[in-house]
């Protein structure tokens, strides 16, 4: 049976998603790297992939899968459906609670942490100007956001519950960068925040695909995405 | 005796509408308690306790609260599911995955082009009295546009988004665009015969036919 194929560059927040789920799955997996500035995604045959022209794109038999945490659903809940609250051990419950705190990652912790990301690490690379006020506004949102966090965490070890789950793995990504930059400090004033980062930094999981996820997203080295 | 589920906010709010869509498919009983805006109810210690970041919807289903109007809709879907209304197929591995692709696309793609839209057209002039900023009307439709192609080629294949049957990423498409039909930008929609059929199909739909008719027009 053929290995599980991922498409992308693998220092993009959406791809690491995706591998850090494959790694704690234990699942085979081959990344096909792409490369952005040489336009790969823009490509009749990637388009036929994924008709948005982005990646990750996952490929498993006949099925090719797009949207980071779309495919970090099928990885779960075809491996280790623990992960999403459902499977043995699993109830209607907590797989209520990982789908809110997966919604709570995507629609509120993604969206205050891109623009730091955007003008702290990658504009100092692209040329462009870097806009103190857009990057006050998103930090004030994040802040906001681990206060939420932190009242959470008081009441259980990970956000959806006693157990690690998607909604926790799927923070990792953009987290790696936001800590790579001059705001990392923020979380030091929510330190049930700060344990449950410094848990997931200890995976083996992460640990692996961090290891290609250079801070400055491999601009610094010449090594562009 | 009160039912047990209930859901907090208007029926005619956006994100509550996606969360009353799946209670209506599969025909839950429910109790719609509103949520007095002009009082800052939404922040109030009662509600937070609800919905931490202070927003609609909340909702209870006994001890359980939940929020995040996509989240309310999968616990709904899973916990009432049957036979006749199994809008999320997770007995199977693909037809659940290709659920879950088009649900995201719908939050990360489609919604961010079409809601615009609707903020500018419909909600900000009738909450703010303010005049539509056009500029963001016309990026938006542009960005639409090359959405819509993309449904429409996926409508080519299939009756709806994620396969031959209808599914949570297909309702998820209704609250938004029932609005945006309400705009007169709703034409655009004519371009592409594959999609205005599906919206046609979804429209019929018993459950959004109900809805609809409570979600009286901002003004």
């Amino acid at each position: 049976m053929a290995p599980i194929k991922v498409y992308g560059w693998v220092v993009s927040p959406w791809m690491a998603r995706v591998l850090v789920c494959l790694e704690e799955a234990g699942v085979e997996y081959e990344v096909v790297p792409m490369s952005r500035s040489g336009g790969d995604h823009r490509r009749p045959e990637h388009l036929a992939r994924n008709p948005f022209g982005e990646i990750p794109v996952l490929e498993d038999g006949d099925l090719t899968l797009y949207q980071s945490r779309a495919i970090a659903r099928y990885i779960f809940r075809k491996y280790k459906p623990e992960f999403l609250g459902l499977g043995e051990g699993g109830s209607l419950e907590e797989s209520a609670m990982v789908d809110v705190w997966l919604e709570v990652e995507a629609h509120q912790h993604e969206p205050a942490v891109k623009p730091v990301l955007l003008h702290c690490i990658i504009n100092k690379f692209t040329g462009q100007d870097r806009d103190q006020g857009v990057v006050d506004e998103s930090v004030g949102k994040l802040e906001k956001l681990f206060e939420v966090y932190e009242a959470r965490l008081a009441g259980s070890k990970y956000l959806a519950g006693d157990r690690l789950s998607v909604a926790d793995l799927s923070h990792f990504s953009s987290m790696r960068y936001f800590m790579a930059t001059e705001y990392a400090g923020v979380v030091d004033a929510y330190p049930r925040v700060k344990a449950w980062w410094e848990a997931l930094l200890a995976r083996p999981s992460v640990k692996k695909v961090m290891a290609g996820m250079p801070p400055d997203f491999g601009f610094g080295s010449g090594n562009i995405p | 005796m009160a039912p047990a589920l209930k859901v907090f906010g208007p029926a005619r709010s956006t994100n509550v509408a996606r969360v009353l869509v799946c209670l209506e498919e599969v025909g839950a009983e429910y109790e719609l308690v509103d949520i007095d805006f002009a009082a800052r109810e939404q922040k109030s210690p009662d509600h937070l306790k609800r919905n931490p970041f202070g927003q609609i919807p909340a909702f209870q289903d006994g001890d359980l609260l939940l929020f995040e109007s996509r989240a309310i809709g999968k616990y709904i879907l899973r916990k009432y599911k049957t036979s006749d209304a199994d809008l999320l197929r997770e007995g199977d591995l693909a037809e659940a995955a290709m659920v879950d692709v088009w649900t995201e696309v719908e939050a990360h793609q489609y919604n961010p082009a079409l809601s615009p839209v609707v903020y500018e057209c419909v909600i900000y002039p009738a909450i703010h009295g303010t005049p539509t900023n056009q500029r963001v009307v016309d990026e938006s439709l542009e960005k639409l546009r090359k959405g819509l192609e993309v449904h429409e080629a996926r409508l080519w294949e299939s009756a709806s988004l994620a396969g031959d049957f209808a599914s949570f990423a297909d309702l998820n498409h209704f609250p938004y665009t029932f609005y945006f039909m309400a705009t007169p930008h709703a034409p655009l929609f004519d371009e592409y015969p594959h999609v205005k059929a599906w919206w046609e199909r979804l429209m019929a739909r018993p459950a959004i036919k109900k809805l609809a008719a409570r979600m009286a027009l901002l003004n």
